[in-house]
C-alpha cells in the first residue's frame, strides 16, 4: 500500500498540531496569562511569534489554544456525526412517520441560522466547555442529518437492503452492516468540511465574547483580542489565523486520501 | 468469407481500439478492446456484430462512425466509408458525416429522446440540420416512415411525446429518425433487447422491412444470434475484441466452424425432463393486490402451487405481475385478498410478522446480482452471515460451510476474501444462489436471475440450479420472460397476462396444442436459430388473421 505524499504531509501535520495540542503544558515557553513582554513585540528569539495586545506570548497561547480548539471541534464534530448519521439512516430505512418528524424537526432548526441559535441558547445556559460542546454538535448534526438521510435513501432501495430485511435482520444490522459501509465515502469527506467548520464555528463565538471563557484561550479568541493591532501593521492576528488555515488544509488532505480508499470496492486493497 | 476489396460502402481495415482504464484506488489499466478486427459491407447488405458482453461489438459499431465513447481510442487501422478514412477526417468532416451518412439506433429508446420535445421535431431534427429536405418534405418523408415502420396513425403520430407512445413504437421512431436524413449506413445497437418477445418480433419485421425498402446498409449488434440470423446477410462473431468468425448468416448458423460459435448456436441445450406432480410446498390461492396509492389490481385472483423439490415457472412480459407475485409470496408486499399456504402452515401476508423460520425456508435470487450483493462485504461474510443468523455459525465451522457452499456452486477455494467487484457476472450469480442455500430453504424464488447474463453464462447457472435441486431437493419459483429458459428449468409452467394467470399445468401440458391466443402468441414469437423464421412466422399469423 502506498500512501500518497499529500495524504503523508497533511497526515505529519495534523500529527504535529495534535501532538501540540495534548504536550502544551510542557513545551509552552511561558505561562498562558502573564504578561511576559511588552505591547505587540515583533517576533525576535525570546518571543518566536511576538507578544499580544498585553504582552502575552503568542506562541505559548496558540499551543495552548491549540488544545481547546481542536479538542472542541473533534469532540463536537463526532457528537454531530454520531448523531445526525444515526437519525438520518433511520428516517431513510424506516420511511413513514419517523421521517417525517425527524426531516421536519431538522428543518425547523435549520430554518433558524445556527449562529443565532447558538447565541440565544448559550446566553441563557451556564458557558463552559460541555454545553458548547453540545450545542455545537447538535447544531451541526442537522447538516449530517440532511447528508446521511440523501445518501441512505439511495442505498436503502438497494436488492441487498431487502435480501437483509427478507432474512429478518433487525434496524441495527441494516444501518450499521449494510448502509453505514456504503454511505462512509461522502460522510469522511463530510467530516473532515465539518471539523473545520466546527473550527471556524468555536472562532466565531468566542470573537463575540460567547464560546471559550478566559483564562482558557483558543485560536478565534486571540484573533479576537490582537485584530487592533493590523492596524498598527503588528501581525499578531494573523498567526491564529493561519494556525487554523494550516489545520484546515492539513485535515482535509487526510480526509481527501480517506474517501479515496474508501471509495474502492476492492476493500482498498489495489491501491 | 467476403473478401476486403474496393469500392464497398464500409470497410473497416485491422482495426485496433484502446482504452485506459481508471479503477479507483488502482493504477490505470490498459485495455485492448478491439484487436485487429477487418470488415467490409457493401450497399444494401446488413451485418450482423455478435459477441457477449464486454466482446466490442457496440465499440466496433460506434467506430464506423469515427466514434469512442468516454476515454476510447481508434489507434489503428483504417475505417473507409464511401472510400474515404474517416479517422482522419477532424471535427468538421466527422460533423458533415454523422447523422447523415451514418445514423445511430440505440439499445434504449426511452433514453435516447428527450422527452420535452414532439417526436416528430426530432425525428426530424438531423435531416433540417444537414439540409437534406425541407421542413415540408422531412415531415412528409417522416410520415412515410411511420407508415412502413407500422406505427398507428402515421399523419399524428409525430405530434406525440415521448412518454405516450410504448417502448416498441419508440423503438420504431428511433429507426425512422436514423432512416430519415438517408443515411447510406445505420448501426442498430441492440434494437430489441430491451423489449418483451411479443414486441421485439414486429420491431424486428418493421426494422428488417424499411432496411429492404430503403436500400440502405446496415450494422445490427445485438448478444442474440436467433435475432440476428433474421436480418443480417453475413455475420461476425467476437470475443474478446477478436474476430471468432466471419461469414455468411447461412453459413454460421448452419455450418459453424469454430468451437465457441457452435456453442452459440446450440446454446440452452439442458436436457430437463419434467417430474410427476407433487405435494405442494407453497400454494397461493386467490391473490389479490394491488401497490399502495394506486387503484389498480396488480395480481388478480391468481392461484399457484409450487410441489416439493420442483420447479414453478412463471412466465410473462413487463408488466404481466411475475415479479409483483413474488413480493407477495415474500411478504414485501402484503396481499390484499388470498392466501398463502408454506409447508403446510399459513404465513402472514406482512413480512414484518413472520417467524425467523418463516423468512428461512423462503430465499430469493434476484435479476441483478451487482445490486443484491452489499459491495462493502466480502464473499465469505456474504454467504456467513445467513449461517450465522439463522444457525448461530461462528468461526471455523462457519468458515467449513462456507467452503462447502463456494464448492457446491463451483467455485472453490479463494473466494471467500474477495469483494464483489472482483468476480464476474456469473460468479455474482453463483454467490447468491450460495447465499440463498445457506439458510437451507424449502423455497428458492428466482426473479429473472439468467437474463442479466451472456447466453452461456447463463447456461452454466441453469444448470447449477437444476443439480443443487436434485441434490437438496429445494423447489424453485423461477419468473422469467424467456420461454427457452423455462423450457429448460420447468416442471410446472404458469403462464400470467395482466396479472391473471392464462395457462397454468405441467410443462407438458402448458407447451403443447391447442393453446390459448396469448400463449400461442408467446411461444412463436421466440426467436429460432433458423433463417427465414422471421417470414414464416409472419406468413402463419397474416393467413390465421385472413382466416378469421
Amino acid at each position: 500500500m502506498r500512501i500518497p505524499v499529500s495524504a503523508l504531509l497533511g497526515m505529519s501535520i495534523t500529527t504535529i498540531f495534535v501532538l501540540i495540542a495534548i504536550f502544551a503544558p510542557w513545551i509552552a515557553p511561558y505561562p498562558i496569562e502573564s504578561a511576559v513582554g511588552k505591547v505587540w513585540e515583533n517576533p525576535s528569539t525570546t518571543y518566536w511569534l511576538g507578544t499580544d495586545t498585553i504582552g502575552r506570548d503568542i506562541l505559548s497561547r496558540l499551543l495552548y489554544g491549540a488544545q481547546v480548539t481542536i479538542f472542541v471541534a473533534l469532540v463536537s464534530s463526532l457528537l454531530a456525526f454520531s448523531m445526525g448519521a444515526f437519525f438520518g439512516f433511520l428516517a431513510a430505512t424506516r420511511g413513514g412517520w419517523i421521517d417525517m418528524v425527524l426531516s421536519r424537526a431538522v428543518d425547523l432548526m435549520m430554518a433558524v441560522p445556527s449562529l443565532i441559535v447558538a447565541l440565544v441558547v448559550l446566553s441563557v445556559l451556564p458557558l463552559n466547555l460541555t454545553v458548547l460542546i453540545l450545542v455545537m454538535g447538535i447544531l451541526d448534526s442537522t447538516r449530517v442529518f440532511r447528508l446521511s438521510r440523501a445518501v441512505a435513501v439511495d442505498i436503502a432501495v438497494m436488492d441487498y437492503v431487502e435480501a437483509a430485511r427478507l432474512r429478518g435482520e433487525k434496524q441495527g444490522w441494516i444501518i450499521f452492516r449494510e448502509i453505514l459501509p456504503n454511505a462512509l465515502s461522502p460522510l469522511v469527506a463530510e467530516f473532515g468540511l465539518r471539523f473545520i467548520f466546527a473550527v471556524l464555528f468555536i472562532s466565531t463565538l468566542s470573537f463575540l465574547g460567547l464560546g471559550i471563557q478566559p483564562p482558557l484561550s483558543d485560536w478565534g479568541g486571540m484573533v479576537r483580542e490582537n485584530k487592533d493591532g493590523l492596524v498598527y501593521g503588528k501581525a499578531a492576528a494573523l498567526m491564529p489565523a493561519l494556525a487554523i488555515a494550516v489545520l484546515a488544509i492539513s485535515v482535509n488532505l487526510v480526509a481527501d486520501w480517506v474517501l479515496q480508499r474508501t471509495s474502492s470496492l476492492k476493500g482498498g486493497r489495489g491501491a | 468469407m467476403p473478401k476486403i476489396g474496393t469500392g464497398d460502402l464500409l470497410e473497416i481495415r485491422n482495426l485496433r481500439i484502446e482504452a485506459t482504464a481508471y479503477p479507483p484506488g488502482e493504477k490505470p489499466r490498459h485495455l485492448m478492446l478491439v484487436d485487429d478486427v477487418s470488415v467490409t459491407l457493401a450497399k444494401g447488405r446488413v451485418l450482423g456484430l455478435i459477441g457477449e458482453s464486454g466482446a466490442g461489438k457496440s465499440t466496433i459499431g460506434l467506430a464506423a462512425m469515427a466514434y469512442g465513447r468516454g476515454g476510447v481510442r481508434l489507434t489503428g487501422g483504417q475505417v473507409l466509408l464511401n472510400g474515404r478514412d474517416i479517422r482522419t477526417a477532424g471535427t468538421k468532416g466527422l460533423q458533415a458525416l454523422r447523422g447523415r451518412e451514418v445514423t445511430y439506433v440505440a439499445q434504449s429508446a426511452a433514453a435516447a429522446f428527450n422527452p420535452a420535445k414532439r417526436l416528430m421535431e426530432q425525428v426530424i431534427e438531423t435531416t433540417l440540420l444537414h439540409k437534406v429536405l425541407s421542413r415540408f418534405e422531412a415531415e412528409a418523408r417522416a410520415v412515410d416512415l411511420f407508415r412502413k415502420l407500422g406505427l398507428p396513425n402515421p399523419e399524428s403520430f409525430g405530434r406525440r411525446y415521448p412518454h405516450q407512445v410504448s417502448g416498441g413504437q419508440l423503438q420504431r421512431a428511433m429507426t425512422a429518425m436514423a432512416l430519415c436524413p438517408m443515411p447510406d449506413l445505420v448501426i442498430f445497437d441492440e434494437p430489441t433487447t430491451a423489449l418483451d418477445v411479443t414486441t421485439q418480433i414486429d420491431v424486428l419485421a418493421a426494422i428488417k422491412e424499411a432496411i429492404h425498402d430503403t436500400g440502405v446498409a446496415a450494422i445490427y449488434i445485438t448478444h442474440d444470434l436467433a435475432v440476428v440470423a433474421q436480418v443480417a446477410d453475413d455475420i461476425m462473431v467476437l470475443r474478446h475484441g477478436k474476430t471468432v468468425e466471419y461469414g455468411s448468416a447461412d453459413q454460421i448458423i448452419n455450418t459453424p466452424a469454430e468451437a465457441y460459435t457452435q456453442a452459440l448456436v446450440s446454446v440452452r441445450s439442458i436436457d430437463h425432463t419434467e417430474k410427476s406432480s407433487a405435494a405442494p410446498v407453497l400454494r397461493a390461492e386467490g391473490i389479490t393486490a394491488r401497490y399502495r396509492g394506486t387503484d389498480f389490481d396488480v395480481l388478480k385472483n391468481v392461484t399457484v402451487d409450487v410441489a416439493a423439490g420442483q420447479t414453478l415457472a412463471i412466465v410473462g412480459e413487463s408488466g404481466s405481475g411475475k415479479s409483483t407475485l413474488a413480493r407477495v409470496i415474500t411478504g414485501l408486499l402484503p396481499a390484499g385478498a388470498g392466501t398463502i399456504t408454506f409447508a403446510g402452515r399459513v404465513l402472514s401476508p406482512d413480512l414484518a410478522s413472520r417467524t425467523k423460520d418463516d423468512l428461512r425456508e423462503v430465499q430469493m435470487v434476484y435479476q441483478m446480482a451487482d445490486t443484491a450483493m452489499n459491495p462493502r462485504q466480502t464473499v465469505g461474510t456474504i454467504i456467513g452471515r445467513p449461517l450465522e443468523f439463522y444457525f448461530g455459525l461462528k468461526g471455523e465451522a462457519k468458515r467449513a460451510r462456507v467452503q462447502a457452499l463456494l464448492d457446491e456452486i463451483e467455485m472453490g477455494a479463494g473466494f471467500e476474501n474477495r469483494y464483489p467487484a472482483e468476480l464476474s457476472g456469473g460468479q455474482k450469480q453463483r454467490v447468491c444462489i450460495a447465499r440463498a442455500l445457506a439458510a437451507k430453504p424449502k423455497l428458492i424464488i428466482c426473479d429473472e436471475v439468467t437474463s442479466a447474463l451472456d447466453p452461456l453464462v447463463a447456461d452454466g447457472i441453469l444448470k447449477l440450479l437444476l443439480d443443487l435441486q436434485a441434490k437438496e431437493g429445494v423447489a424453485y419459483l423461477f419468473i422469467t420472460h424467456d420461454l427457452a429458459t423455462v423450457k429448460a428449468i420447468a416442471d410446472k409452467i404458469a403462464v400470467m397476462y395482466r396479472g391473471e394467470v392464462v395457462r397454468y399445468g405441467q410443462k407438458s401440458d402448458v407447451l403443447a396444442p391447442p393453446f390459448d391466443d396469448y400463449t400461442d402468441l408467446l411461444l412463436s414469437s421466440v426467436p429460432e436459430m433458423k433463417l427465414g423464421w422471421l417470414e414464416g412466422v409472419l406468413k402463419s399469423r397474416k393467413m390465421a388473421s385472413a382466416g378469421n
